[in-house]
């Protein structure tokens, strides 16, 4: 029969590992340092905007084991929730229209990325870099620079739904939390279990040879843009109901976070390969890192030098694993 | 006479004003192996691709079974049972045997709406396509092909052709950076995919490759057919390295008829 490795070295062998060593080792250090770390109410804090740029991370995660990515999720987070208000302060239309209306601009816009990358064989660098500009630029022209009004949202049913908050035990919970999760395992079942999932990390792993067995490549690609563009926009949302703001400028530089947390996760950046779990772990990494930092009396704008370290170790450690793994051990 | 499986006549290639192709004919019969030699510029990968749905060609027509076909897509040539085997392009290397052999075409376990691969019955499927193609070590199917030599590559590519019923296979320098245990296995292969009532065509740079395993020589030269009834028991290896490097008509002629004669009355 077949020869299978043990336990314990299968389970160090998988990409997920050495994220996950790394976040307990993080959790243990700052709750040494400052047990107040551990604590429900910074817990609460944590889990309240992890789970807004985590939404955008599972979906560019689905992106990037296809084998492209989205620069321009981070403009989406800020330009959807200030299209939504800007529609229900001028009396547009409802709240929850305008939300509507904010998905389906944002869906339009992924259509839009993955037409160029796809049709016009443009690398989604350059075309989302673009969109990035376009869309910033119309969140500011739009509002002249300045944040919208959002103190209306009390009672309406979309923020209940989206951010209603409740308490379990001493855990202020948000209900954006269960979207996040619902998301993470839609997402790990789309790409581990389903036949869409296999024919993402063959788009990413050998667009020819996909192709060649009739995989709609492009389909699967442009369809991920969508989706991308969609989640960047539902987490802007998200995060406007919940901090009763809505500023054009917003989301700046998530592009590049929400992409750290996904190669962190053991993601390919080269596409083919992909983990949802590892995603989750390297949303956690970076945002409880942020969180830590502060708790332990780092001064915050050290926060880059320890994200740009973590980055740079745990690539070192996925490619000696994939080295590893390529000498067939 | 009974028709080929495949036949391609009068195919004309051009790319701007180089001619690629000038009116080859071209055939392959039901369960045979025809090796495809030629030198660098020849042809051999023009025709190939056109044959495969790669390229679209400029002038000509392509049979199967008698019957006037269109090769826009390379899916189209895998729906008329037509797969190239590239050297190491046609695998995906991130994802398992399986998932590559049923890249495509994965079965869905009910209820369909959920959209999801019967892993399963993949792999018990894959297990047993390796055993047919004669892979002896104990490989799991779950075994990712980033992991797996050259030859065992090649394998996994021609058993997938196989098990999808693909009537021609056409392997593409298959032998290319193999050591010699790895290239018997691959000519090995080939041979196991006539038996079980499949066509190959085998393009190799190597010769003695060819002249194992195939039935008959086809030569191109300068975008034509320029022999295509060599019978490799019948013609030693230096007569077809002369046809392929060209001498006058007369000589090709002189060199190949022994072989025309046997061949014709077949």
């Amino acid at each position: 029969m077949e020869n299978r490795p043990p336990i314990i070295q299968r389970l160090i062998a998988r990409p997920e590992f050495g994220p996950f060593v790394l976040l307990v080792i993080e959790l243990a250090v700052f709750w040494g340092i400052n047990p107040d770390f551990l604590s429900p109410q910074n817990i609460s804090n944590i889990l309240a905007f992890t789970v807004e740029l985590g939404l955008i991370a599972l979906a560019m995660t689905l992106l990037m084991t296809s084998g492209e990515f989205d620069l321009s999720v981070g403009s989406l987070f800020g330009f959807s929730p200030v299209l939504m208000w800007t529609l229900f302060n001028g009396g547009v239309t409802s709240l929850e229209a305008g939300f509507v209306i904010a998905l389906l601009v944002a869906a339009f816009i992924g259509l839009v990325n993955g037409w160029f990358v796809t049709q016009l064989k443009i690398p989604s660098f350059l075309v989302t870099l673009g969109m990035l500009l376009v869309v910033r630029g119309t969140a500011l022209f739009v509002t002249s620079g300045f944040p919208q009004r959002t103190w209306s949202a009390e009672g309406s049913w979309l923020a209940e739904a989206l951010v209603g908050d409740f308490f379990i035990g001493p855990f202020r919970i948000y209900m954006s939390l269960f979207w996040f999760i619902a998301a993470a395992i839609a997402l790990g079942y789309v790409l581990t279990q389903s036949r869409t999932g296999n024919w993402i990390q063959a788009a990413g792993g050998n667009p020819n040879a996909a192709r060649a067995r009739g995989v709609n490549v492009s389909g699967v690609k442009i369809g991920l843009f969508i989706l991308s563009s969609i989640m960047a926009s539902l987490a802007g949302v998200i995060s406007s109901l919940r901090t009763l703001a809505a500023n054009p400028n917003s989301g700046t530089g998530y592009e590049l976070e929400v992409i750290a947390m996904v190669v962190i996760g053991g993601t390919a950046l080269t596409g083919g390969r992909g983990t949802i779990v590892g995603t989750v772990l390297g949303i956690l990494i970076l945002r409880v890192m942020r969180n830590g930092i502060v708790l332990i009396g780092v001064p915050g704008l050290a926060y880059n030098i320890f994200i740009g370290a973590i980055i740079l170790g745990m690539m070192a450690l996925h490619s000696w694993l994939e080295r590893r793994h390529q000498a067939g051990t | 006479m009974a028709e080929p499986l495949v036949r391609m006549e009068n195919i004309r290639k051009s790319y701007g004003r180089v001619q690629a192709l000038v009116d080859a004919n071209f055939h392959v019969n039901e369960r045979e192996i025809v090796g495809l030699l030629g030198d660098n510029g020849a042809g051999k990968s023009t025709l190939i691709k056109v044959l495969s749905g790669a390229v679209p060609l400029t002038s000509g027509d392509i049979f199967i079974r008698g019957k006037k076909v269109q090769l826009r897509s390379t899916s189209d040539a895998i729906a008329h049972g037509i797969e190239t085997i590239y050297q190491d392009s046609a695998l995906v290397t991130q994802l398992s045997i399986a998932r590559n052999l049923f890249l495509g075409r994965e079965p869905i376990k009910p209820p369909r709406f959920l959209n999801r691969m019967d892993q399963e019955a993949m792999n018990v499927v894959a297990r047993d396509l390796l055993k047919q193609v004669g892979i002896s070590k104990n490989i799991p199917p779950t075994t990712p092909i980033g992991s797996l030599s050259g030859g065992e590559r090649q394998a996994v590519a021609i058993a997938r052709a196989m098990h999808f019923d693909s009537d021609l296979i056409i392997l593409d320098e298959p032998t290319n950076n193999l050591g010699v245990a790895e290239t018997q296995g691959v000519l090995s292969f080939v041979r196991s995919a006539r038996d079980s009532g499949h066509s190959c065509i085998f393009i190799a740079h190597n010769i003695h490759h060819v002249f194992q395993v195939v039935d008959r020589i086809v030569v191109m030269r300068r975008g034509k057919v320029v022999a295509d009834d060599i019978d490799p028991k019948k013609t030693s290896v230096a007569e077809v390295e002369r046809v392929i490097t060209g001498m006058s008509d007369k000589e090709i002629h002189d060199a190949l008829v022994e072989g025309s004669k046997s061949q014709g009355s077949g």
